[in-house]
């Protein structure tokens, strides 16, 4: 999986957004989601999407994966048109919602990309059991959505978004529907997911220890018109690095408040550390 | 324990009142010596049920058989148009009129006609009023099913770079299941009723509507209501089929998140 990233010059970016625009038609005229967004996500990098609601950090995931067109500007996925690399499935993608068919069972819900994308039955159900393996939900291969919990939803939905080993993960606030227990277990493994696969992840969220905790670097965005504030480079190690135990560390608070301080644009009130969200 | 206390009531309860009415009714007829042409009592009904067993199973068997292929070239074709008018917006314009058009017009009225279209003794009539009588249900529900995809799945389709037939025969039709099986279960009974109905204006002898009327118009009252119970016992069979099936496929439709 990791080695499919090797045929690709570290030169092309995963993603790169240039100068992009985006104007939303509404009855009561026309409203600016995005204003001038440049981003490059290098190849197996961790990017987060971090702002209050409204700041257009959904619409310019949705752009990147081709759901939405931006209005102007360019915006290229390994190199290629956003069209196109849908077309060619460069990207895999998960949602708040986790958005399983209910009338399948967990590994036909896995294996609905390969099908529709016509993989023998043979190689589906051997590539569900590896995931199913990846998430942790061997002995539900045969369970249905509505028997599971939330939070293994969610995991099923982000085993069915590395169906196909993509290069690049999508992933809009998968996590934002969790209680927090589960949200930081998800957390921990999809660190421990994106370091076995080498994806390059670009991940919306609106809390701050979560995009601190996961990413590499996190893209600050403020609303009306959705603009990048600030790029903020988190150091926190290797992703085989990040464990549970990081959630103590001195430099993981370190950068909450740096990204808190951003996101507020004015020096933290409170005390240090605790979760303002 | 509680929830088979519970289920047992559910049960009993009107089980019991079905058998205090069956109770009443016997007596009324009986203290007030009601004559059987205004109406006979359910021990009389029952009894001429149990002597013409055989005739009210036969008939049952043609109203019921001209109402099953009924329902299901109806159901199939309902199902099939509602399919292409979500495809192609324009087959949807063109025929919402149409349909709109079909539902209000009484379709057993149109037995006479098709009798005479094809022919007296066959039993294609009976089975096309039937059909036609279950089109318009089916159709209409299946179509609001079609239109109820999730934002969530559509988006998940199209990221797939899923063909349109890709994504009908994956997400909207079985999204849809739910829809579809009411507008089947609404048809279910009016594919009895059209049958049924569609016997009294002619058409080959056998059925139980026909054996309702003769039995009636020679004064056999207690036989016409023995046909009658035969009747309402094919209705309830079809439902209750319909529904078993219906909560069967749709088991695990519950919407999840």
């Amino acid at each position: 999986m990791s080695d499919t990233t090797a045929d690709v010059p570290t030169a092309v970016p995963a993603v790169l957004v240039e100068g992009v625009d985006k104007v939303f038609d509404t009855k009561k005229g026309t409203v600016t989601a995005l204003e001038q967004i440049d981003l490059t996500v290098a190849p197996g990098e961790f990017v987060s999407l971090i702002g209050p609601s409204g700041c257009g950090k959904s619409t310019l995931l949705r752009l990147i994966a081709d759901l939405d067109t931006p209005t102007t500007g360019s915006l290229t996925v390994f190199g290629k048109t956003a069209r196109q690399a849908r077309i060619d499935q460069e990207y895999g993608i998960a949602f708040q919602q986790a958005g399983l068919l209910p009338w399948r069972d967990v590994s036909a819900n896995i294996e609905l990309p390969l099908e529709l994308h016509g993989v023998g039955k043979a190689a589906r159900a051997a590539r569900s059991a590896e995931l199913l393996a990846l998430v942790g939900l061997s002995d539900f291969a045969d369970s249905y959505p509505d028997q599971l919990s939330g939070g293994m939803q969610q995991r099923v939905a982000i085993a069915r978004s590395l169906a196909e080993s993509p290069r690049l993960l999508l992933m809009d606030e998968p996590f934002g529907a969790l209680d927090e227990m589960t949200r930081e277990r998800m957390q921990t493994e999809l660190v421990r997911i994106t370091a076995e696969t080498g994806a390059a992840v670009v991940f919306v969220t609106h809390s701050i220890p979560e995009a601190v905790y996961l990413s590499n670097r996190v893209v600050v965005m403020s609303p009306r018109p959705g603009r990048i504030r600030d790029i903020t480079t988190v150091s926190l190690g290797s992703a085989a690095e990040r464990t549970e135990q990081l959630r103590e560390d001195e430099a993981f608070f370190e950068n909450v408040s740096i990204v808190r301080e951003l996101l507020h644009g004015e020096t933290p009130v409170g005390i240090r550390g605790v979760e303002n969200r | 324990m509680r929830g088979q206390a519970t289920r047992a009531r559910t049960v009993l309860a009107p089980v019991l009142l079905g058998l205090f009415a069956l109770a009443l009714w016997q007596v009324l007829v009986v203290a007030f010596d009601i004559k059987p042409f205004i109406v006979p009592g359910p021990i009389a009904i029952g009894s001429e049920f149990g002597a013409n067993l055989s005739t009210v199973v036969q008939g049952a068997l043609v109203t019921g058989g001209n109402a099953l292929v009924g329902l299901v070239i109806g159901g199939i074709g309902g199902i099939l148009f509602a399919v292409i008018a979500a495809l192609v917006k324009a087959v949807d314009g063109l025929s919402a009129g149409v349909v709109s058009a079909v539902a209000v017009v009484p379709i057993v009225a149109l037995a006479p006609v098709l009798y005479a279209m094809y022919g007296a003794n066959a039993e294609t009539a009976r089975q096309l009023v039937a059909a036609i009588a279950v089109f318009i249900p089916v159709y209409v529900n299946t179509l609001r099913g079609l239109r109820q995809v999730r934002p969530v799945h559509r988006d998940l389709m199209h990221a797939y770079a899923a063909s349109a037939w890709q994504t009908t025969r994956t997400v909207t039709i079985p999204g849809a299941l739910p829809f579809i099986f009411t507008g089947l279960r609404i048809a279910s009974s009016l594919a009895v009723i059209s049958a049924l109905i569609a016997e009294y204006f002619g058409g080959p002898i056998g059925g139980l509507g026909k054996s309702i009327t003769s039995a009636a118009s020679s004064s056999n009252y207690n036989l016409a209501w023995a046909y009658v119970l035969g009747a309402i016992l094919v209705g309830l069979v079809f439902y209750c089929v319909t529904l078993a099936i219906e909560m069967f496929v749709t088991r695990h439709h519950r919407p999840t998140s």
